[in-house]
């Protein structure tokens, strides 16, 4: 038994990519959240909304690349990444103006809006498109790795190698600062206050003289900050392509009715409980359980499902959490 | 669900004139050439009979929508589902498939739901530590269901796997498959139905959003069904071949009566086949819609849709009748998959694009008319008259809005990137329309 090079394989398979794309869902869900508590409708467009965001991103990015700009050993994507999430907010708050606040005044059904969110979806993914077109771009660069698998197997002596990306590892630290910035304007400063107030109350909100187009407007540009953010994480680590950005809608939905609709906390949570599980799921597990149990030898790659249905580790945990938990694990709105 | 039901009645001549002007547009495509039609019978067929399999599309769309306001995101998970029939009834069997891993499979299959089944019989069933003996029986239930499942799997796709590698179909005539696609879609809708029906609306949205992501990787990854992403070709037809008019002598006669070469004429004749087999489900399938929609039933449906609080104060079952009519919709859009794979010929996974499929088909009833089933099936060939059309008319459309701008990258860039403009397009028509119309353009009366 190896127990030593079983941990270095679990971490560099499993662990570090799932932390990293956790925190990339768990700042999209964090979006979706958002919009759900105050707004109270599904947005069917924050994939495309993170698209848009990573679309404008990468423009800027190849501008400054062109100017010869660069952060050293950084992507020079973070410089250009208040770009995008300017044009993201000014996007989504003319969307706002143009398309919901004439269902948000008629106080039309949800599902309404839903649908409303699917219009802009389209013109979205259009726009993206127009952009940028439907290609796949990488856009990272400075250093590549932070550990890599040749230097760190010399430094410690070990058979497994490990590597650490520098995109996950900036992921993280990015998701982190960024979820404890949220979290203490949600907690400490008025607006923030005054957002979660209407978010459990709207009547209540409104008798206390709380500004209800002030409150969505802020929900929309720290939501489409979020989504940019999340989009140009997830761009840096894997790719960009318009297309993927509407499919990971699945797994944030997940990750956002796993940890409770309107509850910013069950967003993160959720995040990387749909991550570890389809990583965890999609994992071939034969390498680590060769290291554990050298005497074992099972004819198949210990894998549960292919890589090619990660998507359906996300349903399946959002059909498990319907069926026993609709309100999610952080008691988020019911109804 | 639309926010305005009350408006003014509309004239009663609006539908058949709206009809008359679609008419109209499929007979320039059919005899004009200019810059705008094709002048071609067969591009103006080829385009019809599309139009009428997602006018089939968009009547089950409807009913779940406009009798219910049920909001399915995975049409195209049902279309796919759909389309998987006419490979595993129509196909000739392949040899040696079944031999190789068919019971096998089958036993598989049947583990798998049965495991399901026993599972949800012991939440059910048990009171305590029932969470423990589902894991269990989850747990074996899997791991009995892949020792099953993968050696059939395998032992099937090694079948000739350079043509077949897979199942094989049985044999049976085609037009049976386009009702075994509606049994598929129904089982589908069923399962999510089960589970997402009866929470919050959006949730439904959801599910239907992965049920159809899942099904469409399903059928590009598992090769033993229907050939994944190698395709299957050569699905028999319900129509005569092209090849065969143009070698039989009486055709070529008929044809040169009429004016037409033979090539163009048998090309158009397959293609009137088609559209008469399509419109006759089409037309099955409103009068059967017209008819519940006027019976109680139909009664029922509508006061639930429109006072769901007040419908179940009367004692009427809301979520047990919002599953029935999901599944009856997942069922009609089922049948629409299976005719259009009999019509393309093609079982080609890798087209099933959800913004093509199920976003598309939401624009055409909305557009059409939520609630009404004239109207959707006027949305549905309007609409898909126009994203077909868009493909000539939006890069000369904008080479017109463009012509001032001088020479360079940027007019090179929006001339290229004409085809995205579809996309915009079809969500500003989506948002306009809900906004400006909400009933659309043949509301319900």
């Amino acid at each position: 038994m190896d127990i030593l090079n079983a941990i270095v394989a679990l971490l560099n398979f499993v662990i570090i990519p799932a932390t990293a794309y956790g925190a990339q869902l768990a700042l999209g869900a964090l979006g979706v959240t958002l919009i759900y508590g105050i707004l109270r409708f599904s947005n069917f467009a924050h994939g495309d909304t993170m698209a848009f965001g990573t679309a404008i991103t990468i423009l800027a990015t190849w501008g400054l690349q062109a100017a010869g700009v660069s952060l050293g050993p950084l992507p020079t994507a973070l410089l250009a990444l208040p770009v995008g999430m300017a044009a993201t907010a000014l996007l989504v708050l003319a969307t706002d103006r143009a398309v919901y606040r004439f269902y948000r005044v008629k106080k039309a059904a949800p599902i309404i809006l839903v649908m409303a969110s699917v219009g802009v979806m389209f013109v979205m993914n259009g726009l993206t498109r127009l952009l940028i077109g439907v290609d796949e771009e990488r856009f990272a660069d400075g250093a590549r790795f932070v550990i890599d698998v040749r230097s760190f197997r010399e430094m410690t002596g070990l058979q497994e190698g490990l590597a650490l990306r520098t995109t996950q590892l900036l992921t993280v630290v990015i998701a982190f600062v960024v979820v404890w910035a949220l979290f203490w304007f949600l907690n400490r400063t008025k607006s923030g206050k005054a957002m979660r107030a209407y978010s459990d109350n709207e009547d209540l909100a409104l008798l206390s003289g709380i500004d209800p187009e002030r409150v969505v407007r802020m929900t929309w540009i720290i939501a489409a900050s979020l989504a940019t953010i999340a989009g140009v994480l997830y761009g840096l680590d894997k790719s960009f392509k318009a297309f993927n950005y509407f499919q990971i809608l699945l797994p944030i939905f997940a990750a956002a009715i796993v940890g409770g609709l309107g509850s910013p906390l069950g967003a993160i949570a959720g995040g990387f409980v749909v991550a570890y599980s389809e990583v965890a799921i999609t994992y071939p597990w034969l390498k680590i359980a060769g290291y554990l149990f050298p005497g074992w030898q099972p004819d198949g790659l210990l894998q549960l499902l292919g890589t090619e249905y990660k998507f359906a580790v996300s349903f399946v945990i959002l059909i498990v959490v319907l069926l026993f938990k609709p309100t999610g694990l952080f008691r988020g709105k019911s109804v | 669900m639309s926010t305005n039901r009350q408006a003014a009645a509309t004239s009663p001549w609006r539908a058949p004139i709206l009809f008359a002007v679609l008419a109209l547009l499929f007979i320039l495509e059919g005899t004009v050439r200019n810059s705008m039609f094709s002048g071609s019978w067969n591009t103006s067929l080829a385009i019809l009979n599309m139009g009428l399999i997602s006018a089939i599309t968009a009547l089950g769309v409807n009913m779940q929508w406009g009798y219910a306001g049920l909001f399915n995101v995975g049409v195209v998970g049902f279309l796919a589902l759909g389309g998987l029939a006419p490979v595993l009834v129509a196909l000739p069997p392949v040899e040696g498939a079944w031999a190789a891993g068919g019971p096998r499979l089958l036993i598989a299959l049947a583990v798998g739901l049965g495991t399901l089944a026993l599972a949800v019989q012991a939440w059910k069933r048990l009171s305590g530590g029932r969470g423990l003996a589902v894991m269990v029986i989850v747990i074996a239930g899997f791991v009995l269901y892949r020792w099953l499942f993968d050696p059939a799997v395998d032992a099937i796709e090694a079948n000739n796997s350079a043509r077949y590698g897979n199942i094989g179909g049985l044999g049976l005539p085609v037009l049976l498959s386009w009702a075994v696609g509606g049994v598929f879609a129904a089982a589908a809708a069923w399962a999510v139905g089960k589970v997402a029906l009866g929470l919050r609306s959006d949730y439904l949205a959801i599910a239907t959003l992965g049920i159809g992501e899942i099904i469409v990787a399903v059928m590009k990854n598992e090769d033993w069904l229907a050939r994944g992403v190698k395709n299957v070709s050569s699905i028999p037809r319900p129509t005569p071949y092209e090849i065969d008019l143009q070698q039989n002598p009486e055709f070529v006669e008929f044809a040169a009566s009429w004016g037409f070469g033979a090539a163009e004429a048998s090309g158009i004749w397959v293609k009137i086949g088609y559209m008469s087999l399509f419109l006759v489900v089409l037309l099955s399938i409103i009068l059967l819609a017209e008819l519940a929609l006027k019976s109680p039933w139909g009664r029922m449906m509508r006061a639930i849709r429109d006072n769901e609080v007040a419908a179940e104060a009367m004692g009427k079952d809301v979520t047990a009748r919002h599953l029935q009519i999901f599944v009856l919709g997942s069922a009609v859009i089922g049948m629409a998959g299976a005719m259009m794979i009999t019509q393309d010929g093609l079982m080609a996974p890798t087209g099933y694009n959800p913004l093509r499929y199920t976003f598309l088909i939401w624009v055409m009833v909305i557009v059409g008319g939520s609630g009404n089933n004239w109207g959707a099936v006027l949305g549905a060939v309007l609409i898909w008259f126009l994203w077909i059309k868009a493909e000539v008319w939006g890069p000369a459309l904008i080479g017109l809005l463009t012509s001032p701008l001088p020479d360079g990258g940027l007019k090179e860039h929006l001339l290229d990137s004409s085809a995205h403009m579809r996309f915009i397009a079809m969500g500003l028509v989506l948002l306009l329309v809900l906004r400006f119309a909400p009933r659309g353009l043949v509301p319900e009366n």
